[in-house]
C-alpha cells in the first residue's frame, strides 16, 4: 500500500502508546491513574474490551504490576502506564517480574520529582530508576521515543524486547512528548516486526522454569498448557524452585545479567546525525533530542562541525557503541532534563582526554535549541 | 487420573491422595514445623480439591509470603509464590486473564491483612472468583514470632512483649462488609467441616473467604503460655461455638468465642463475568455496525 492510504492519526504520544501496544498484541493492561500518564490508561480502557482484550484499574501500581505478572504468566501480552511516584512504588513487583522472568512493559511518563514534584512539568530524572529502581542484581532495559510518531515504534520495540528476553522493560517517555500532537502514520499489519516468546517443545515431566539456555532464555509456556511450573521470587533453581546452594544461587543471577548484556548489540538503537566530521557531540535522550537536532542544523547552516547522538536505547547503556562515534571528536555536549544522570554513564564510557560538558535544567521547563547553541558557543 | 465425586468405590487412604498432589522431586520435606496447622489446612484442601476432580491444568494457586504462603510450592498446580501481602493482586492478573482457570490463594494473617490489607478488601469489593484460604495462627510465623493484625488485643508477640495494646481485625466481618460474597471460618480441630467449607468456597462463583484458625504453637503458643499443638487445638476446641449457636449469644458471651461454619454468603455478580458482558455488547455493536 502506499503511504498516501496509510491510516494517519493526529495524537499526543501517550494514545501513540497505546497504540504501538496494542499493535504489539497488547491484550491485558492494569494501572492506577497519575498524571502525565492517564491518557495511556484511559485509551487502553477504551480499546481493549473491543478486542476482547482485558482492562482493569487496580487499587494501587504494586497491585498493578502484581495483576500484569499474574496475566503475564497466564499468557498475555501485558503493559502499564505511570509516573514517577507511581513508578517508584512498582519498584518492588518489578523486582519480582525480573527475578522470574516474566515479560512485562512499564511507560513511565517522567515528570519532576522527588515525591510528587511538579505533576505537569517536564523532567527526566527517573533515568536512574529505570536502572536501579528495585533492590538486588539485575540488569534493566529502558528505551527512550523523541516523538509521537518513534513513541509508537518504540513501544512495539519494547514488547519486542521484553517477549524476546523474557524481562520487563521501561518506556521512558517524557511529559512533553506525552503531552504534544503530531499527525502520525499508523503502519499496516505485517510492517513491524513482532516478536513472541518463545514455547517450550519438551515433555511437560521435562520442563524446567528458569533453564540455562544457550542464550539465556527460558521457554516460556502458558497456563493451562500442560505445563505446571512454579515461579518464586526467592532464588531458585533451575526448575524454579527456592535454593540456598551457593553453586545454584550465583548462576541464576549470571543468566539474568548475560541474558541482556551478552545482546547489547541486538537492544541497542542510536540515532546519529553529521558524525563523521563533528568536532562537538551533543548526546541526549527523549525531548532533549529534538532540540539538538535543530540545533545541530542550525550551527552547521553557520559552519560549525557538531553533531548529534539520541539514545534511543538508554538501558543497557551503549558504551562499546558511544566510545566508537565518539572517538573522533574532541567534546561531547550531554543535555539532560535533571542534575546529570546519564552524564556518569558518558564519563564512565568514554576515555580521559575527551572533554565531557554538561547542560542540565530542573526546572520543569524543556531544553530550547538555544540554550544547546549557547552552551555550544560556550565550549567551542 | 483424577477422581470424581461419584468415584465413590474402594475408597482411597488419605495419603495417597494427599502424595497425587504433591510434586515429584525434591520439594519435600517441608519447612514447616512439626504438628503446625497449616500441614492439616494442606490435607483438607487436596481432599477438597480431590472431590471436585478438576482438571489440575486448570488450578492456579497463588501465595504470599510466610509460613502459610509456602504451602504451593508443595503442589503440583500451576504456582505463584509472589511477594509479601500481594498474593491477591497477582491472583486477580490470572484469574481476569484466564476466567476458565480456578484460582486458589494460600495466605497468612499478617499477609493478607497487614501489607496486603487494601488489595484483600478491594479483591473482596470486586467480588472476582477467587478462593482465599487465610491461615490465621494470630502471629507472624515465619519471622519468628512478631504481632500480627490478628494478633488479640492483651496477647503477646516479640514486638508486643507485654502485651498488645492493639485492637485486632476480624477478617470474616472485614471480608461481609467489603462485598465478599462466600466468608466462612474453619478450625484445624474440626478437620471435616474444615475440608467443607474449602470445598463449598471452591465452588462458590465469586470471592470466597475461608479463614482458618491454625495453630503456631511454636510462637503464638509459647509467647503465651498455650502449650504444644496439642493442647491448642484442645482450646480452639473448648473455644468454638457455631454459627446457630453464637446468633442466640449475648456479645458479652461471645468475647473470646471462635464461631465456626458458613457467616456469609450470597449471589452478587462477578467482576470477570461483568467485564465479559462489556466485551460481548461491543462485538454486537461491531457486528451491526459493519466493521
Ligand atoms: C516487603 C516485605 N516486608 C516484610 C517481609 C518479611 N516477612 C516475611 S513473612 C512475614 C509475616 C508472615 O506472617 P503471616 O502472613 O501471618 O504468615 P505465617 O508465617 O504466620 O504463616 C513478614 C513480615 C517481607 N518478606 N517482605
Ligand atoms: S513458625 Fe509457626 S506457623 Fe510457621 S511453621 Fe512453625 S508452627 Fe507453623
Amino acid at each position: 500500500m502506499s503511504v498516501a492510504q496509510k491510516k494517519k492519526l493526529l495524537l499526543q504520544a501517550n494514545d501513540s502508546c497505546v497504540e504501538g501496544a496494542l499493535y504489539a498484541g497488547m491484550n491485558f493492561f492494569a494501572g492506577y491513574p497519575i498524571t502525565p500518564s492517564t491518557e495511556i490508561a484511559e485509551l487502553s480502557a477504551r480499546e481493549l474490551p473491543k478486542i476482547g482484550g482485558k482492562f482493569i484499574q487496580m487499587e494501587d501500581e504494586i497491585a498493578s504490576v502484581a495483576a500484569l505478572i499474574g496475566a503475564s504468566a497466564s499468557g498475555a501480552k501485558v503493559m502499564t502506564g505511570t509516573s514517577g511516584p507511581g513508578y517508584s512504588l512498582m519498584q518492588e513487583l518489578i523486582g519480582y517480574a525480573y527475578m522470574v522472568e516474566v515479560p512485562l512493559v512499564i511507560a513511565n511518563v517522567q515528570r519532576g520529582g522527588p515525591s510528587t514534584g511538579l505533576p505537569t512539568k517536564v523532567s527526566q530524572a527517573d533515568t536512574m530508576q529505570a536502572r536501579w529502581g528495585t533492590h538486588g542484581d539485575y540488569n534493566a532495559i529502558a528505551v527512550a521515543p523523541s516523538t509521537v510518531g518513534d513513541t509508537l515504534t518504540e513501544t512495539v520495540r519494547a514488547f519486542n524486547l521484553a517477549e524476546r528476553f523474557r524481562t520487563p522493560v521501561t518506556i521512558l517517555l517524557d511529559e512533553v512528548i506525552a503531552h504534544s500532537r503530531e499527525i502520525i502514520e499508523i503502519p499496516e499489519e505485517g510492517e513491524l516486526e513482532i516478536i513472541n516468546r518463545v514455547k517450550p517443545t519438551c515433555k511437560p515431566e521435562d520442563y524446567k522454569s528458569s533453564e540455562f539456555t544457550e542464550n539465556g532464555v527460558t521457554p516460556m509456556p502458558a497456563y493451562g498448557e500442560g505445563y505446571r511450573y512454579h515461579l518464586t521470587g526467592l532464588t531458585h533453581d533451575e526448575r524454579g524452585f527456592p535454593t540456598n546452594n551457593p553453586s545454584e544461587i550465583s548462576p541464576k543471577l549470571e543468566k539474568l545479567r548475560d541474558k541482556i548484556l551478552n545482546y547489547t548489540d541486538e537492544i541497542v538503537k542510536l540515532r546519529v546525525e553529521m558524525l563523521d566530521d563533528a568536532e562537538v557531540v551533543f548526546i541526549s535522550y527523549g525531548s532533549v533530542s529534538r532540540a539538538a537536532l535543530q540545533a545541530v542544523s542550525l550551527a552547521r547552516g553557520v559552519g560549525v562541525k557538531v553533531g548529534c547522538i539520541q539514545l534511543y536505547t538508554i538501558w543497557p547503556f551503549p558504551d562499546e557503541q558511544l566510545r566508537d562515534l565518539c572517538s573522533k571528536c574532541k567534546k561531547v555536549i550531554v543535555g539532560e532534563l535533571n542534575m546529570g544522570q546519564i552524564i556518569h554513564e558518558v564519563r564512565r564510557v568514554l576515555p580521559n582526554d575527551k572533554e565531557i560538558h554538561s547542560l542540565q535544567r530542573y526546572d520543569g521547563e524543556i531544553l530550547t535549541p538555544m540554550q544547546l547553541l549557547e552552551k555550544l558557543e560556550e565550549v567551542l | 487420573m483424577t477422581t470424581t465425586e461419584t468415584d465413590k468405590k474402594a475408597p482411597k487412604q488419605r495419603s495417597d491422595i494427599a502424595l497425587q498432589y504433591l510434586r515429584p522431586g525434591k520439594k519435600l520435606p517441608h519447612v514447616w514445623c512439626p504438628g503446625c496447622g497449616i500441614g492439616v489446612v494442606m490435607g483438607a484442601y487436596i481432599r477438597a480439591l480431590d472431590k471436585l476432580g478438576w482438571d489440575r491444568d486448570a488450578v492456579a494457586m497463588v501465595s504470599g509470603i510466610g509460613c502459610s504462603s509456602r504451602m504451593p510450592v508443595y503442589m503440583d498446580f500451576h504456582s505463584l509464590h509472589t511477594a509479601h501481602g500481594r498474593a491477591l493482586p497477582f491472583a486477580t492478573g490470572v484469574k481476569f486473564n484466564r476466567p476458565d482457570m480456578n484460582v486458589v490463594v494460600i495466605t497468612g494473617d499478617g499477609d493478607a491483612l497487614a501489607i496486603g490489607g487494601n488489595h484483600f478488601i478491594h479483591a473482596c469489593r470486586r467480588n472476582i472468583n477467587i478462593t482465599t484460604i487465610l491461615i490465621n495462627n494470630s502471629i507472624y510465623g515465619m519471622t519468628g514470632g512478631q504481632g500480627s493484625p490478628a494478633t488479640p488485643s492483651g496477647d503477646k508477640s516479640t514486638t508486643t512483649p507485654y502485651g498488645n495494646s492493639e485492637k485486632h481485625f476480624d477478617p470474616c466481618t472485614l471480608a461481609t462488609a467489603a462485598g465478599a460474597s462466600y466468608v466462612a471460618r474453619a478450625s484445624v480441630h474440626a478437620v471435616p467441616q474444615l475440608e467443607k467449607l474449602i470445598k463449598g468456597g471452591l465452588a462458590h462463583d465469586g470471592f470466597s473467604l475461608i479463614e482458618v484458625i491454625a495453630n503456631c504453637h511454636t510462637y503464638y503458643g509459647r509467647l503465651n503460655r498455650l502449650g504444644d499443638a496439642v493442647a491448642m487445638l484442645r482450646r480452639y476446641k473448648e473455644q468454638s461455638v457455631t454459627v446457630a449457636k453464637a446468633r442466640k449469644m449475648s456479645p458479652e458471651e461471645l468475647e473470646g468465642k471462635i464461631v465456626l461454619g458458613m457467616l456469609h454468603q450470597d449471589e452478587k455478580t462477578e467482576f470477570c463475568n461483568e467485564y465479559q458482558k462489556v466485551v460481548e455488547l461491543l462485538k454486537k455493536k461491531r457486528g451491526t455496525n459493519g466493521n
